[in-house]
């Protein structure tokens, strides 16, 4: 049967092709919008590490006060003191301190011009922590950091550039005029948002080259490549005057496991400000925070209020598209009355003629997708005049996304569909028959 | 024409009736909302920076070698400068940390004594020596250019307070709102004041983001060369038509003086064209993006209105006939169903202003969007209430067209 009123549908489809247009392009363009919008949307608030978000938080301290924080809240990253004392205190499991650093590579051999190499001071856990991937050798260890070790890892993007994709675990590398070994090269690894950093990127910043060790950069005094953010007078002009400065500049994170973790750790850092309360470095009372991955993405507006704003206008046009589909599909069916009323006459139950139309307007739901379909590839190929480049590239058609147009326009359609297909099941046959 | 006749024969097609009104009420609410989205964006586009842009360009100049002392570093960036002035397609060129719409960068608190702790207002912090109002184009309207001698050096990651500075005209009129700025001075989150020698306007800030929006055109500039020991940038201003040129002369200059330096091949040298580009993609694709959005909308809900109005005038045929063959002439018919989009319309729109202003003020919590203007509203009404009526004229001339001899056939 529901073959049957499947090839019915077609044909009464080809029987008034303006209004069937009309119906199809309306899906089909309602659909594309919240598609492409969508496949924006979900590329920059999606969980860049889904397996470990809950486990991994960021502390907060606030060592700015009432009258300088964040209208409340703290600063978004630490400064050096607290950060170095969060690290000795080690009351969780893994952690690590992360900020960027801007290097260069410098010339030897075989290139005579210095290449750029962006990427973090972290500790020794950050790669295990983050799940970093390897492809030749791995982190270094707690002993490196204790050592304030010269160890390296470079990504695999450096590690094409400089030795040709070979494993260059072992090999020297110079940065910014200073030797390094390499001691691990990680795969191509770029969690988008990148959660591990939202005090300096906005989330969506290219690959990392380098990961040094945290302690070395200090000893170097490599600066941040980031953001910095200071309150108060500012007079320091040595590293070491900027170091005891409340400039916070410092990303830490911490990897806590159970749910009674995270209160001993929260106990802790309470306690940590209400020390530093008693020692009289902090007038105020303890404010700290503690957040998972999606909270701190949330916190930190990942998602560009562009992306929302645009999906919620996308899905408002599709809402509009439907209505404008119920009222043709009310017409279309109204204007066969006269034929249903021959086919109740003539024994079809009310039951039958809803599935008729219902499979019908699955049929216009159907060429809609189809339609809708051309339009999001077409869309999301074209993203990038509507978004940033680097957002925009993260928007792609992938079979979900294939699956999801198809299936979003045929749900709607015959949701659309219900109230015009009642109508046309009620008709009177006695009605219909009397006047032909 | 009475209406009445009009209002009973609508009850009859409740549903349709009711579709059509809610379609143009939804319709009214995006479109008036898109509508304000697009103008903002595009205000934004259009905001003067003060910089000479047909003519100035920007070199990202990253040190390989970050080792260097201040006094190293110094010497190296005088050396290039001089280079780049020398070029015959440049005007002028200058050390900076910043520049207007690079998309963000060094911003100061503003305080009038050094013991405030609540800011009076932020600025965007310009670091520069005496060739910076130049090699940007930016006009002094006040006050006097930095001196040579008044230059002083930073080194990386130092907190160094000039005590004068050239403030935008924003920001002199924000901390002295009496006109009086020249001579005065207040603290950017430095130790001592800076005094106010020079007056500039206008003067951009770094970003565009949103937040910034309340500290608009607020910026300073302090006579320092930024020696920082991972880069610098520098402004150079080609002479009148010799941009190319300029850019094409300036990096083979500066390799000259040293090669272990880095532009980045993407954005190491931007014009001024790219930089306000590449600075405002977000605003300019909103608007793109709500334009097109608004111009599918109004186009499906004309056809949707077109469609509709079709299918009622081809269910009255019959009546129409009875009315034509009654002694309605073409014009009462026409005007029937003109008037009758006309109410459908008017109900569509009452809602749809009060729906516009709900998703505006949802939009208004979740985005810190501004207001919607109610001249925004007005368009909106005027365009849908035409929109209605240029898509129900088709099908109600057709219905006009109907001979009243179909008043004598059965079906």
């Amino acid at each position: 049967m529901f073959a049957y009123y499947f090839e019915l549908g077609l044909r009464s489809l080809r029987r008034n092709p303006a209004l069937t247009a009309l119906m199809v392009l309306a899906i089909g363009f309602g659909v594309a919008a919240s598609m492409i919008t969508w496949s924006v949307f979900r590329a920059v608030s999606g969980n860049p590490i889904p397996d470990k978000s809950a486990q991994l938080f960021t502390p907060q301290i606030d060592a700015w006060g009432p009258r300088q924080n964040l209208k409340g809240e703290p600063a978004e990253a630490l400064g050096y003191i607290d950060a170095m004392a969060l690290m000795r205190a080690h009351a969780a499991k893994r952690q690590t301190l992360l900020y960027q650093v801007q290097l260069s590579v410098m010339p030897d051999g075989n290139r005579d011009m210095p290449l750029n190499a962006v990427g973090y001071a972290v500790s020794s856990d950050f790669f295990g922590m983050f799940e970093v991937p390897f492809r030749y050798g791995s982190g270094w260890d707690a002993q490196a950091d204790e050592a304030r070790a010269s160890d390296v890892v470079i990504s695999s993007a450096l590690d094409q550039k400089l030795f040709a994709g070979a494993d260059s675990v072992g090999r020297t590398l110079n940065l910014g005029g200073h030797d390094y070994r390499i001691v691990g090269v990680a795969r191509p690894w770029n969690p988008r948002p990148r959660f591990y950093d939202l005090f300096s990127t906005s989330g969506f910043a290219e690959e990392p080259d380098v990961y040094m060790v945290f302690n070395r950069a200090l000893d170097l005094e490599v600066r941040p490549g980031g953001r910095n953010t200071c309150r108060g007078a500012l007079t320091f002009t040595t590293w070491q005057e900027y170091l005891q400065s409340n400039c916070a500049w410092i990303t830490p994170w911490v990897e806590l496991d159970s749910a009674a973790e995270v209160a001993t750790y929260r106990r802790f850092l309470t306690n940590y400000a209400a020390d530093q309360q008693h020692a009289g470095r902090f007038a105020w009372a303890p404010n700290v925070r503690l957040r998972d991955v999606m909270q701190w993405m949330d916190y930190e507006h990942v998602v560009p209020s562009e992306s929302r704003i645009s999906l919620f206008v996308a899905l408002g046009f599709f809402l509009i598209c439907l209505v404008n589909t119920i009222g043709l599909l009310l017409a279309k069916f109204m204007r066969r009355a006269g034929e249903i009323g021959v086919r109740r006459a003539l024994g079809a139950s009310r039951r039958e003629i809803y599935a008729q139309y219902l499979i019908e307007a699955g049929t216009v739901g159907l060429a809609g997708g189809v339609l809708g379909l051309v339009l999001t590839a077409l869309g999301v190929s074209g993203v990038g005049i509507l978004f940033q480049p680097q957002i925009a590239k993260l928007a792609h058609l992938d079979l979900s996304l294939v699956g999801l147009t198809l299936a979003v326009a045929i749900a709607a359609t015959v949701l659309a569909a219900f109230y015009p297909a009642w109508r046309a099941a009620h008709v009177q046959p006695a009605w219909q028959l009397k006047s032909s | 024409m009475t209406v009445r006749p009009i209002l009973t024969a609508l009850r009859r097609h409740k549903a349709g009736t009711l579709l059509i009104a809610l379609q143009i009420a939804l319709t009214l609410a995006i479109v008036c909302n898109a509508l304000f989205i697009i103008h903002q964006r595009l205000a934004n586009l259009s905001v003067a920076s003060g910089v000479d842009e047909a003519n100035v360009f920007v070199i990202t100049n990253q040190w390989a070698d970050v080792n260097r002392s201040t006094t190293q570093v110094d010497a190296q960036v005088r050396a290039d400068l001089i280079a780049l002035r020398q070029l015959p397609a440049v005007r002028d060129a200058a050390p900076a940390s910043g520049y207007p719409l690079r998309g963000g960068g060094w911003d100061n608190f503003v305080t009038m004594t050094p013991e405030q702790t609540e800011p009076t207002t932020d600025t965007a912090v310009y670091t520069g020596d005496e060739h910076f109002i130049d090699a940007l184009g930016l006009k002094l309207v006040a006050g006097r250019n930095f001196r040579p001698d008044e230059v002083m050096v930073m080194g990386t990651q130092q907190a160094i307070t000039p005590p004068t500075v050239i403030v935008s005209k924003a920001l002199a009129d924000k901390l002295f709102p009496d006109g009086h700025a020249l001579g005065k001075s207040f603290y950017a989150m430095g130790a001592t004041p800076s005094t106010i020698i020079g007056i500039v306007d206008p003067l951009h800030r770094q970003g565009v983001d949103q937040w910034s929006n309340s500290y608009a055109g607020q910026a300073l500039i302090w006579p320092l060369r930024a020696d920082d020991s991972r880069g610098i940038f520098y402004i150079v201003r080609a002479k009148p038509g010799q941009l190319a040129a300029a850019m094409r002369e300036a990096p083979k200059a500066l390799y000259a003086q040293s090669r272990l330096r880095i532009f980045d091949p993407k954005d190491g040298i931007r014009d001024y064209a790219t930089i306000r580009h590449e600075v405002y993609d977000r605003d300019r694709g909103m608007a793109i993006l709500m334009a097109i959005i608004s111009a599918v909308l109004l186009a499906i809900t004309g056809a949707g209105i077109v469609g509709l109005t079709s299918f009622w005038v081809g269910e009255r045929r019959k009546q129409i006939g009875v009315r034509r063959a009654l002694g309605a002439t073409k014009h009462d018919i026409l005007n029937y169903f003109l008037t009758e989009n006309l109410l459908i319309s008017a109900g569509g729109v009452v809602l749809g202003v009060l729906l516009a202003l709900l998703v505006n003020g949802w939009m208004i919590t979740q985005f810190e969007m501004a207001r919607l203007s109610l001249a925004y509203v007005a368009i909106g009404v005027v365009v849908l209430l035409l929109l209605g009526q240029g898509a129900v004229l088709a099908p109600a001339i057709r219905a006009s067209r109907v001979s009243p001899v179909e008043a004598t056939r059965s079906v």
